[in-house]
């Protein structure tokens, strides 16, 4: 409670609010707002992401082309993917970094807030430009998300469109993992060394480093791509001295740690919820900033995982396979964290709780698959199949995105002052964590059985469990509607209940952000808190 | 497939049934019990399917198979342990119980057998995988060697000892039945997008090398029961082998997004017992001979017109659509379309050199079937010039061309 009483003894300049109306959104440099418009703007791509997701599971839900041509099945699978890992779930972490990470170092605000506004429109402005290559001559990319070539080089118009939009969402991402590591770097309350610093926090300044070394890569993969295009040079074409594949070491030398980009700031969080309900510190605090640590290095350095099969020689093959095993050491440590947390806690089980423990176990299964995967003989059998489709669904849907959801849940009463509907939020977990296992779990099966990933029609021995998963991608996408109800519903005065400044029980004693009134005021911590919470310590 | 539906449902029902009743947390373990059940009654109901990785018919492929079960009971093993422990504590410490929190944490000791017992672990994975890795690479004595390259979107086999070469695409009943709406239920189509025109035939017990490539995007070609795929990278050679063990059909297809028709190039490899195979080799030789032949003889203008019409079907129609209407925006009508209706110079030049995503179909096409459907298509899908080529004359057209030239970008 200090840090409330400090704020309001040195109230004397800022009482004004935010600005009135709708410019308040277009010109905010706030950080709540800004995080407010990053959430809105991940919540609305995750439904046009999935609608895609759903357009494709409707193809596949029978044998045979019912709705779509292939070529339309593949701009949707590929333009799925971009928008979900671009448009929805990277800025749902940046929406989360820019509410919580000033509140939980105790800091006013973001260190470069008009940089912060800028990062936020240009990933609008990149997003809508991928969006609008949907309606150009010749289709949205069609390549798969990792736009290998030549193929990519066959995509019509959108092309250079969608180039310069990747180029767009990486400023935009770089100018965000900028303004979050100087926000971490310097802004900390006095007594918060790098080490007391909560998970969140770690995990994303730990991202925010990834993001800084893989987005110029990405960037210059796909400038290479528009000369190959539109000035003749030949760095993917072999008749002109180049190599195909070398954009495939590029590319996951971008994307590998990309995926860590979007499973870090998760550990975070679970990190985060789990003792708050668990009620009992995080079992090993410094192991888990090292051991994320440990991760964020090693994925530099496992790229070719993804290439097995491209043709490497036998000491490529070998030292990829075990640089990517040594993974699990880590992810490893993480799980085992999790569940010596638990133990013999004092465990109740609100929707944010359900969530983050449904995390850990299916996150648990996409780490087993990968593991499968990392052993490189047998990825020659598994690779581009839809058992690799079902591993990265479940390190991102049921991990990722549940997390997402349970962060909403965890800190929607903070930020509202209202208490979401309980019942509502336990239906929407269950609804969600059932038909999510409905939707991926089958897919492990076709893969193993045969079935090949990216393609829109199949065998007729792939049609069961293809309906299986159809049905449950249905599911799982509408049940996601009530994520949608609950939250205006919430916004809009919820249960009517008014919630405790700490929301949960102790929460305070875990984190900076408790200690604030319930809804935050617009600006918080104008002076430094004193004290910070030492419950993990 | 009907009757396995029935089965399939029940499974189901077993799992909705159990999924019913309430959202307590033990109900999380009854989901995975439900699921492996499902996955048990499924697997019993049905033998011709497999929800497992295969075996497979080669040494490598069972190798492959063995280290695939070794790391999944290493995964159920730990998953057994992990999950163990959280719902134990899920179950009994949780506050309605009453159970008071411990304040434990950081623990060192803990800490170091969590990384120790995995390392161990993940060594012992390594040391087998890394044996099965080896042996995969080692391409050396192998008894014979075939080419294959990746095209948009068929497959290129070439017998390098024996000189027998041919191209294999999707058949034909598959490729009506998978048209948009085609009405066709791809039921009743037989191995429905698992079958091609011509299979590539090999000998058993044969240590057979395989040297991949490609003439446009990237491929890979699969066949599950031999154990790997391998990408054909245009521009670039790749190398692997198998020796197939059992006579019999493997399927497989192609497993690098290689654009529109990506899904319906399927593999198929017949595995013959040595004296079939040296049959079947002479067989396609003196094939080969007579198609020589054919391309001598003078044709009339009907006899290329059938015979146009059915390598139409199964060479251009997935582009340029049966009735010849194209796609717009993406591929230009054959009906009515100047070049077609124009000079049949400029066609035949067109056809054998490819421009942007129509291939070069001067390799592709032998002299007989080239000719063919150039005059059909000038004589059919409503155009009418009349006019028609010998194959004597592509013949002489095909010599002029240099041996495949990748060019990855021609707008
Ligand atoms: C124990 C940790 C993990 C290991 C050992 C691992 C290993 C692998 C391997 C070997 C592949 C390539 C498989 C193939 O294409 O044949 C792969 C693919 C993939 N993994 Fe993981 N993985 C792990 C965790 C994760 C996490 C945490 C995420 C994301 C949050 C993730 C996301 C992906 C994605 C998106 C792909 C497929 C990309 C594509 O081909 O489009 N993985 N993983
Ligand atoms: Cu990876
Ligand atoms: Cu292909």
């Amino acid at each position: 409670m200090s840090a409330v009483t400090a704020e309001h003894e040195h109230d004397d300049h800022h009482d004004h609010g935010p600005e009135k109306g709708f410019m308040r959104w277009i010109v905010t440099t706030n950080h709540k707002d800004i995080g407010t418009l990053y959430l809105f703007f991940a919540l609305a791509m995750f439904f046009v992401g999935g609608t895609m997701a759903l357009i494709i599971r409707a193809e596949l839900f029978e044998p045979g082309m019912q709705f779509v041509t292939p070529q339309f099945f593949n701009s949707m699978t590929t333009m799925h993917a971009l928008v979900m890992v671009f448009g929805a779930v990277m800025p749902a972490f940046v929406g989360f970094a820019n509410w919580l990470i000033p509140m939980m170092i105790g800091a006013p605000d973001m260190a470069l807030p008009r940089m912060n506004n800028m990062s936020f429109w240009m990933l609008v402005a990149g997003v809508l430009l991928l969006a609008s290559t949907l309606f150009m001559e010749g289709g949205a990319p069609a390549s798969g998300w990792t736009l290998y070539p030549p193929l990519v080089l066959q995509t019509g118009a959108a092309l250079p469109f969608a180039i310069f939009s990747v180029h767009l969402l990486g400023i935009s991402s770089i100018m965000g993992a900028i303004n979050i590591i100087a926000t971490i770097f310097n802004m900390r309350a006095p007594k918060m060394t790098l080490m007391k610093m909560p998970l969140f926090v770690w995990t994303w300044l730990i991202t925010a480093f990834l993001l800084i070394a893989i987005m110029p890569v990405f960037a210059g993969a796909v400038t290479m791509l528009l000369t190959d295009r539109f000035f003749d040079t030949s760095f993917f074409n072999a008749a002109g001295g180049g190599d195909p594949v070398l954009y495939q070491h590029i590319f996951w030398f971008f994307g590998h740690p990309e995926v860590y980009v979007m499973i870090l700031p998760t550990f975070g969080i679970a990190s985060t919820i789990i003792p708050v309900f668990a009620r009992k510190p995080l079992f090993g605090y410094s192991s888990m900033v090292y051991a994320t640590a440990a991760i964020a290095f090693l994925s530099f350095i496992v790229w070719a995982h993804h290439m097995f099969t491209v043709g490497m020689p036998i000491s490529g093959e070998l030292y990829f396979m075990y640089a990517t095993m040594l993974i699990a050491i880590p992810t490893g440590v993480k799980i085992f964290n999790w569940t010596a947390t638990m133990w013999r806690g004092s465990m109740t089980f609100e929707t944010p709780m359900l969530f983050s423990i449904a995390f850990v176990v299916l996150f648990t299964l996409g780490g087993f698959t990968g593991l499968m995967m990392a052993m490189a003989p047998i990825d020659f059998q598994y690779h581009d199949t839809y058992f690799i489709v079902a591993h990265f669904h479940y390190t991102l849907v049921p991990a990722s995105v549940f997390i997402l959801m349970a962060g909403g849940y965890f800190w929607l009463p903070k930020w509202t002052g209202n208490m979401y509907d309980e019942r509502l939020g336990r239906l929407h977990f269950w609804l969600s964590a059932v038909s999510v296992n409905i939707l991926f779990f089958p897919q492990h099966f076709l893969g193993l059985a045969g079935m090949p990933r990216r393609i829109p029609d199949y065998a007729v021995q792939f049609a069961d469990w293809n309906m299986v998963s159809s049905v449950g991608a249905f599911i799982f996408g509408f049940s996601q509607l009530m994520f949608v109800y609950i939250v205006v519903k919430t916004i809009k005065g919820g249960t009517g209940e008014k919630v405790t400044d700490e929301v949960w029980e102790d929460a305070a004693k875990h984190s900076l952000e408790w200690t604030l009134p319930s809804p935050v005021p617009y600006h918080t911590f104008a002076t430094p808190p004193k004290e910070i919470p030492t419950e993990h310590f | 497939m009907q009757k396995i539906n029935h089965k399939n449902l029940g499974a189901f029902k077993q799992f909705i049934i159990l999924m019913r009743g309430g959202y307590s947390v033990m109900k999380t373990q009854q989901l995975f019990a439900g699921l492996v059940l499902m996955a048990l009654s499924l697997g019993t109901a049905q033998a011709d399917y497999t929800l497992n990785l295969m075996e497979g018919v080669t040494s490598i492929s069972r190798d492959i198979y063995g280290l695939h079960m070794l790391v999944l009971w290493v995964c159920v093993f730990i998953g057994i342990g992990v999950f163990g422990t959280m719902f134990y504590s899920i179950y009994f410490h949780r506050k309605s119980r009453g159970f008071k929190a411990a304040n434990f944490h950081e623990s060192a000791k803990v800490e170091i057998i969590w990384t120790i017992i995995p390392t161990v672990i993940l060594i012992l994975l390594a040391i087998p995988a890394t044996r099965v890795m080896i042996e995969m690479d080692d391409v050396t004595e192998s008894e014979m060697t075939i080419k294959v390259t990746g095209w948009q979107w068929k497959w290129e086999y070439e017998y390098l000892d024996s000189g027998v070469h041919f191209f294999s695409s999707l058949d034909e009943a598959s490729n009506k039945a998978r048209q948009l709406n085609s009405g066709i239920d791809p039921r009743t189509v037989a191995n429905y997008l698992l079958e091609v025109d011509k299979p590539l035939v090999v000998p058993v017990n044969t240590k057979i090398r395989f040297l991949f490539t490609s003439a446009d995007v990237i491929h890979s070609w699969w066949v599950p029961d031999l154990g790997w795929k391998k990408d054909t990278v245009p521009g670039f050679i790749n190398e692997s082998w198998t020796s197939v063990e059992k006579a019999g059909t493997y399927r497989g297809q192609c497993t690098e997004l290689c654009g529109k028709d990506h899904g319906f190039m399927p593999i198929v490899v017949i595995a013959m017992e040595k004296p079939d195979y040296e049959k079947w080799v002479v067989e396609q030789k003196s094939l080969a001979v007579a198609n020589a032949d054919a391309a001598t003889k003078e044709w009339t203008k009907e006899g290329l017109i059938t015979a146009g019409e059915k390598v139409y079907a199964s060479n251009c129609a997935s582009c340029h659509m049966p009735d010849g209407a194209g796609l717009a925006g993406t591929f230009p009508a054959i009906t009515a379309s100047a070049v077609v209706t124009g000079d049949l110079n400029a066609q035949v030049d067109l056809m054998l050199n490819g421009k942007g995503m129509m291939p070069a179909f001067g390799q592709m096409l032998d002299p007989v079937d080239f000719a063919a459907v150039s005059t059909f298509i000038r004589n059919g899908l409503g155009n009418r010039v009349g006019d028609a080529i010998q194959p004597s004359a592509v013949k002489a057209l095909q010599a002029a061309i240099p041996e495949i030239v990748y060019d990855g970008d021609d707008e």
